[in-house]
């Protein structure tokens, strides 16, 4: 059946970003994006970094495209709407106002959800997440007037608000019931080293701690008790303790969901004229040959070209490789590949300098690299991963070793 | 409002309107110019916006991120490399001609 009408759940990067393919492939149908939130489509990765930070980046400027793009390519937006239903007998979306957008092919951007703390005092003034632009603002608020702000998470978003923070001279305080920072995501070498750099820069970091109650004055957020029984005083709470994928619309519609929205390897739901991309995914991930979700730029602009081009008639099955990046003030990680259930670690390079990355291998296999100050490992790591080749664990240990030579001749 | 134009490496030309504060990088993906694929969305993270400056107008230094993504680039790294991400339009850049580096050999 051709495909002449693609209607788009979800207006962040994923979303936009099959707008965006579909025209760069040619693609000459009916495009329409539905977004639940009413700003134009933006950018999330500043949002807890150079918009928190002490010179913080100008809002016009998060912008994923200008104004008159959408209407230059025939993008329909339609902002400030939320999707009430999928009515895949019919191919019919349903939207809150009652209005019907008939699809020949329904794409999923819906995204995620941060998690919240269901404590006493969760529901306190300067008690927040941190998903949105919404969120950031608010956020941004309250960093105004702060003095002490504790984060509760010590992942990628907790750490990197810990770091605009100290930039704007509000204390930080980190917590996390986990026993090393960004736990989920990074190596010990690696969490070590952020945990050094954050406490050595005056960040108050407080490891196997959780939150058992906030308390407040005036309906306003004063401290926090400790699960350890402390009490820290804060009058600013950041709730960083992940997210969920936003999966009620699929399950709802009968497509199979398990924490995201199950899909092939050409990234179709479990209904074939139905597809799901970016956050809410989950995905047969092709370098570590796992079932994956996976909450990335990289992702959703990858998941978005591979589904625009199989609607353009050009399919392909998803092959690219996952890389991640964060920036906690001066401090800059970029990792490439998943790591996770590693059995050899080789560090390369010296963490004392802060410049190193660590290659983590599987099974034999080069999985995932760190890189801290090492932008090159990092470029040459996507393009080995993406071959399927590597080096081993001799060879990158070795300093002699020239990855990007190694890169330039995978197969 | 500033324009700029983007020269690909075959001669061609596209002539961008460029609100200033935007950085060059953003208004050439604003205008689907081939070659910016901009894969981290201007955070200096993956140096696929790489462009040739050889204007000699004065434009803002190249910081130590930016400087290392440039050795990261796939095109060869010259003296007129800049990421295209680090650049802020402003006023003085009306008529800045930047050629696109692209994937390089």
């Amino acid at each position: 059946m051709t495909v002449a009408d693609v209607v788009v759940v979800g207006a962040g990067q994923a979303g936009i970003g099959v707008a965006a393919a579909l025209r760069e492939q040619g693609f000459a149908g009916r495009v329409t994006v539905v977004g639940r939130e009413e700003h134009a489509p933006y950018e999330r990765p500043p949002l807890s970094k150079s918009y928190l930070g002490a010179t913080p980046v100008d809002e016009r400027h998060l912008g994923l495209r200008a104004g008159g793009w959408y209407a230059d390519r025939g993008i329909v937006l339609r902002l400030g709407e939320e999707v009430r239903e999928i009515d895949r007998t019919a191919a019919v979306v349903v939207l809150g106002s009652g209005d019907r957008l008939p699809y020949d092919h329904l794409v999923l951007a819906t995204g995620t959800r941060a998690r919240t703390l269901p404590i006493e005092g969760g529901d306190l003034d300067g008690v927040v997440v941190l998903r949105g632009l919404d969120d950031a603002r608010l956020l941004r608020r309250h960093l105004d007037r702060a003095r002490t702000v504790l984060a509760v998470g010590a992942g990628f978003i907790g750490l990197e608000v810990a770091a605009a923070a100290h930039q704007r001279g509000v204390r930080p305080v980190v917590l996390d019931v986990a026993s090393r920072v960004m736990e989920r995501a990074v190596t010990s070498t690696t969490s070590r080293f952020f945990a050094d750099a954050h406490r050595a820069q005056g960040t108050d970091l407080r490891l196997r701690t959780g939150v058992g109650a906030l308390r407040g004055r005036h309906g306003l957020v004063t401290s926090a008790v400790t699960t350890d029984g402390a009490e820290i005083q804060a009058d600013l709470v950041v709730v960083a303790v992940g997210v969920v994928p936003d999966t009620a619309l699929a399950r709802a519609a009968g497509l199979r969901t398990d924490d995201g929205v199950v899909v092939d390897a050409h990234l179709r739901t479990s209904d074939p004229a139905i597809s799901a991309v970016g956050d809410c995914a989950r995905f047969p991930e092709p370098v570590s040959g796992r079932s994956a979700r996976l909450e990335s730029v990289q992702a959703a602009t990858d998941h978005a070209r591979c589904v625009a081009a199989r609607l353009a008639g050009r399919p392909e099955p998803y092959a690219a490789v996952p890389w991640f990046w964060t920036h906690q003030g001066p401090l800059k990680l970029q990792i490439a590949g998943l790591g996770g259930d590693l059995d050899r670690e080789v560090v390369r390079g010296d963490p004392a300098q802060g410049r190193f990355s660590v290659f983590g291998f599987r099974d034999g296999r080069l999985a995932t690299v760190e890189s801290v100050g090492r932008p090159a490992d990092h470029v040459a790591a996507r393009r080995l991963l993406a071959a399927g080749a590597g080096p081993t664990p001799d060879q990158a240990a070795d300093p002699a070793v020239d990855l990007k030579a190694l890169a330039a001749v995978a197969p | 409002m500033p324009t700029i134009t983007f020269r690909q490496p075959d001669g061609a030309e596209l002539r961008v309107d460029a609100p200033v504060g935007t950085s060059v990088m953003k208004s050439a993906v604003g205008a689907d110019v081939p070659g910016i694929l901009a894969e981290c969305g201007g955070q200096a993270m993956c140096a696929t916006c790489h462009v040739y400056v050889t204007d000699d107008r004065a434009l803002p230094p190249v910081s130590d991120e930016e400087d290392e993504m440039l050795d990261c680039a796939s095109a060869p790294r010259t003296g007129h490399s800049r990421l295209s991400c680090q650049l802020v339009v402003d006023e003085d850049m009306d008529g800045l001609t930047v050629l696109v580096a692209g994937e390089g050999p």
